[in-house]
């Protein structure tokens, strides 16, 4: 039973050391490059051979190597060892490495620190439901390995797992009262390196054909929105980004420089809203056409686009307002207005032929021509439009007639400028997806939009959709509805089974819920909760304080369940403890020696008003103790019930 | 000083806990972070702020629960040693320089297994003992012996990292237990017989070698010398016959502190006498023993061997 104790690693220990080096590295070969998945992979299999023909571990120099060659490998894919996917890359490395160099405990337990400090940096690439549960499954991994290490060959592989199952359940009521009560502090505490937020796909702050198309086939969530009041009708939500004034003959783009600040006129009472923003790297808010009232923190661009200071690197959570019905700038600048006539000198020639016609016409019914332009001729609207050539509206209003809303934007404000009414190209998105589940507005990329906006004496800029004279269906039930059956869409966006769009609502809101209340607890959500709790206005002193106390009380807790559990017993032996107790409240003297039978013997002369239910109750007991009858337990309750 | 005292007798208990058994109550178990467990903060902090800046939600529920893991586990190393039955048990003798074993009975009844228990009387000694839920077993804690005489069980600590490792709890013990250590022994030829006043040797009989004849068997005979074969011829009529042999080796030996050199340390020509008393008890020869103001007559066996070196062990220096 006893054996010297040792520092040195027990050989059966290392394929635990392996399970924590695959939970924590695994996941991360989806988004590394594949030449370092690949080594990571290698030099795992190494070190694996190594340990299955017992051979010596590598030298010191070959590990060296090995070291600067992953090193510069990483150095030549993001060129610097320092950013956050530079840096995971390293850990990786140096996870498999160590792997290679296993001599003693001290080894073991930098795998194990390594392996736990790996999974945090899953975070940075998602924080959804399935990679919190398979952390938590990872956690449970490495603390087995880290039980196996201390505990020897005695403790074998269930009980281990189970062992820390257990720790960990008991660690969760501690997380729980930490992520509440841990005063938080919003990040980041210096600058972030570049590409710490890389890898999150939204609207573009230019427009060519074809970009919103492609992001069209994106079903992920661009934002969440909930109003306050009843929802508006769909065809009302126009969700506000980039207004894009400058156009070279295919791609449209903001301009840059000062503005004078908005003049709106709201013509109908503002909707106030909370939205949650998914993380696009701008500054745009997304907000409800046309975005007023505004909060203070956010500011209009001149162009009506609602920002924030800073770009929305993460998820966010911002309360809004709107006011569908609006008068924007009745009296703009006239060098505004010019900028917004101007088209490239040599393009388009037929358009701006046709366009040229009109122009003594009033501005509405330009519009309307243009708009019965597309709603007469064989206008199409697909995902998929053929390709266009130098002179693009010329092409697509001429020839092909096919496209997406972008062309049909664009085309609109080519026309509308060669007839000579100020008009420019707005990008968003339009309508979004109820989820009766609970009640949010999901829009997702694939309802990214472009439209356009015409400037009218009198009126100022006034939204006009063309999309919505070619497809109106795009407008009344969203995109699914407006294509042509046949249309690739993502998988989620064209779902029309019943079940399987109900099961998809009921994961979107627990998805949406798991993003609000949990991912999205921040220090406001904190105050809020402890004003709920009855303390209002605290500060960071007696967050501690709090903090400390209620730990406190949980480690007493888990304490006293864990060094103080009573055993189950024989539920006999309970009951004829109790009927012990019973008789000593009636002052019989029960020494704990004296056998249940002699008890009473003893009582028959001592007091014999007791002996007979007593008796019973002995022999029952001893039936329901020693023998093997189910219904014994019920006659000894009986028995005792008849006690006097 | 009177205070100081006190507190480190109630802290540690430095003072005999008898010979009873006794349980591990909270108020003898100590628990402080091992360097792992130091490592393991340091990691923490370092994800924490990682967490911060990044503003990884589930980053902090990460730290959070492995905080809640390494307190979970400080309560689960304490659970360890908690209420483990520690019964001292008799250890047997050992000869000086060699390592002498204090057996100790552990006893867990509890339904979980401790795990990776340690004990060491000498830090370098260290002795490990693992419990199978309500199971007891015996860990015999070493301890090196120099001198002869009467060795006390110093106080034993008796430690656990597990299950995180992140944790180390220890408590000390010190029941009473002594071993008994015989002079080192040195290899010398037995003194030669006459060398001695007395006669230190004389042939005589109960020997080995020389057939002399038959005699009843007494109980105290060993098989090998019962005539077998006689008792055979007659059927197992008559009770069993012994062998009787005469002038053999067997000599009566006078181990006597007076033949060792004198020009020696006593501890040396105490050494020696233990060398003779192992190499006339090897031999088979009958001997006796004379230090200055102690005498043992002559006899053979384990149990003479015993006493012997006993009176070696604990003769007053």
């Amino acid at each position: 039973m006893s054996t010297p104790a040792s520092e040195a690693l027990d050989r059966s220990v290392v394929p635990w050391l392996f399970a924590t080096a695959l939970a924590s590295t695994a996941p991360h070969g989806l988004h590394q490059p594949t030449w370092l998945s690949a080594l990571t992979g290698l030099v795992l299999l190494l070190a694996g051979g190594l340990w299955w023909r017992n051979a010596k571990p590598p030298r010191r120099w070959q590990l060296v190597l090995l070291v600067v060659g992953a090193c510069a490998g990483i150095f030549v894919e993001y060129r610097t060892l320092f950013g956050r996917d530079a840096g995971v890359g390293m850990l990786l490395i140096f996870m498999a490495l160590k792997l290679l160099e296993l001599k003693g405990k001290r080894d073991a337990i930098v795998v194990v620190t390594l392996g736990y400090f790996l999974l945090l940096t899953h975070y940075f690439y998602s924080q959804s439901i399935p990679t919190g549960l398979w952390l938590l499954a990872a956690v449970i991994v490495v603390t087995a390995t880290l039980i196996r290490l201390h505990g020897g060959p005695a403790s074998t592989p269930p009980a281990t797992l189970r062992y820390a199952a257990v720790l960990t359940v008991q660690a969760l009521p501690f997380m729980v009262v930490l992520y509440l009560l841990f005063p938080r502090i919003n990040g980041p505490l210096w600058g972030l390196p570049q590409d710490a937020h890389a890898g999150q796909s939204g609207l573009s702050e230019q427009m060519a054909p074809g970009d919103i198309a492609n992001l069209v086939l994106n079903s992920d969530i661009a934002f969440r929105v909930r109003f306050d009041g009843p929802l508006p009708d769909r065809q009302k939500l126009y969700w506000r980004g980039p207004v894009m004034e400058a156009f070279d003959g295919t791609t449209w783009r903001p301009l840059t420089g000062k503005r004078a600040a908005e003049r709106i006129e709201l013509l109908s009472p503002p909707l106030s809203y909370e939205t949650t923003l998914e993380a696009n790297q701008q500054r745009w808010l997304l907000a409800l056409d046309a975005p007023a009232p505004l909060p203070a923190e956010f500011a209009l661009n001149g162009t009506l686009t609602a920002s924030a200071r800073q770009p929305v690197t993460q998820r966010q959570r911002f309360r809004l307002s709107g006011s569908p019905d609006y008068r924007f700038n009745v009296d703009e600048e006239p060098q505004i207005l010019q900028r917004n006539l101007e088209l490239p000198p040599d393009l388009n020639p037929r358009s701006r032929r046709l366009a040229a016609d009109w122009r003594n016409a009033p501005p509405k019914q330009i519009v309307q021509q243009a708009l019965d332009l597309f709603a007469s001729r064989e206008f199409a609207y697909t995902l998929q439009p053929p390709l266009l050539g130098v002179n693009g509206i010329d092409d697509f209003l001429f020839l092909t007639r096919r496209g997406f809303c972008e062309h049909y934007a664009a085309a609109f404000v080519v026309l509308m400028r060669a007839a000579g009414v100020p008009a420019r190209v707005v990008g968003g998105y339009q309508g979004g997806e109820p989820n009766p589940v609970d009640s949010y507005l999901v829009v997702r990329q694939s309802d990214a939009h472009a439209w356009a906006e015409v400037w009218l004496k009198d009126e100022g800029w006034v939204r006009v959709d063309p999309t919505f004279v070619v497809a109106p269906a795009r407008l009344e039930t969203g995109i699914a509805g407006a294509l042509p059956a046949g249309e690739a869409l993502p998988g989620l966006v064209q779902v029309r089974a019943e079940w399987l769009r109900g099961l998809r609502y009921r994961w979107e809101a627990l998805n949406n819920a798991w993003n609000q209340q949990v991912l999205g607890y921040n220090p406001q959500r904190q105050r809020e909760l402890l004003s709920r709790l009855g303390l209002p206005d605290t500060d960071w002193r007696s967050l501690v304080t709090l903090l400390g106390t209620a730990c406190f009380a949980l480690l007493l807790v888990v304490a006293a369940l864990t060094l103080y559990r009573r055993q189950a017993g024989d539920p006999a032996k309970h009951l004829w403890q109790h009927t012990l107790r019973r008789l000593a409240r009636r002052k019989v003297n029960c020494p704990p020696w004296e056998t249940p039978l002699a008890l009473v013997k003893r009582l028959k002369t001592e007091r014999p008003e007791l002996a007979g239910p007593l008796t019973m109750v002995a022999e029952a007991y001893l039936a329901a103790r020693y023998g093997r009858h189910p219904e014994s337990l019920k006659k000894l309750r009986a028995a005792i019930a008849r006690l006097p | 000083m009177r205070l100081l005292a006190n507190l480190q007798q109630r802290l540690f208990r430095w003072r005999s806990d008898g010979t009873a058994p006794l349980r591990l109550g909270q108020r003898r178990i100590f628990i402080l972070p091992t360097r792992a467990g130091l490592l393991f903060g340091v990691t923490l902090a370092v994800m924490l702020i990682g967490a911060i800046n990044y503003n990884l939600a589930l980053g902090h529920a990460l730290v959070f629960l492995l905080a809640g893991l390494g307190l979970v586990g400080m309560i689960h190393t304490f659970r360890n040693l908690f209420g483990l039955h520690i019964t001292p048990a008799r250890c047997a003798p050992v000869f000086a320089g060699e390592t002498a074993l204090f057996p100790l009975l552990l006893a867990n009844d509890r339904p979980t297994a401790r795990l990776a228990l340690e004990l060491a009387a000498q830090p370098e000694l260290p002795v490990a003992a693992a419990l199978a839920p309500l199971s007891s077993a015996t860990v015999a804690v070493p301890l090196r012996t120099t001198t002869r005489g009467w060795l006390e069980l110093p106080r034993v600590r008796l430690s656990s990292r597990y299950p995180l490792g992140l944790f180390v709890a220890w408590s000390y013990l010190q029941p009473a237990m002594r071993c008994l250590v015989y002079p080192q022994p040195i290899a010398s030829p037995l003194p030669a017989p006459g060398a001695e006043s007395s006669g230190g040797q004389y042939s005589g009989d109960g020997g080995q070698e020389d057939f002399a004849g038959f005699r009843l068997r007494l109980p105290a005979d060993s098989p090998r010398h019962v005539a077998w074969k006689a008792s055979a011829r007659d059927g197992g009529q008559r009770p069993l016959q012994v062998k009787q042999f005469a002038g053999g080796a067997e000599l009566e030996l006078q181990l006597d502190w007076a033949l060792t050199d004198p020009g020696l340390a006593s501890e040396s020509r105490l050494s020696q006498l233990a060398g003779w008393v192992l190499a006339a008890e090897a031999a088979g020869h009958c001997y006796g023993l004379r230090l200055p103001g102690h005498e043992i007559l002559p006899a053979s066996g384990s149990r003479q061997q015993q006493l012997c070196l006993e009176a070696l062990a604990l003769f007053p220096a």
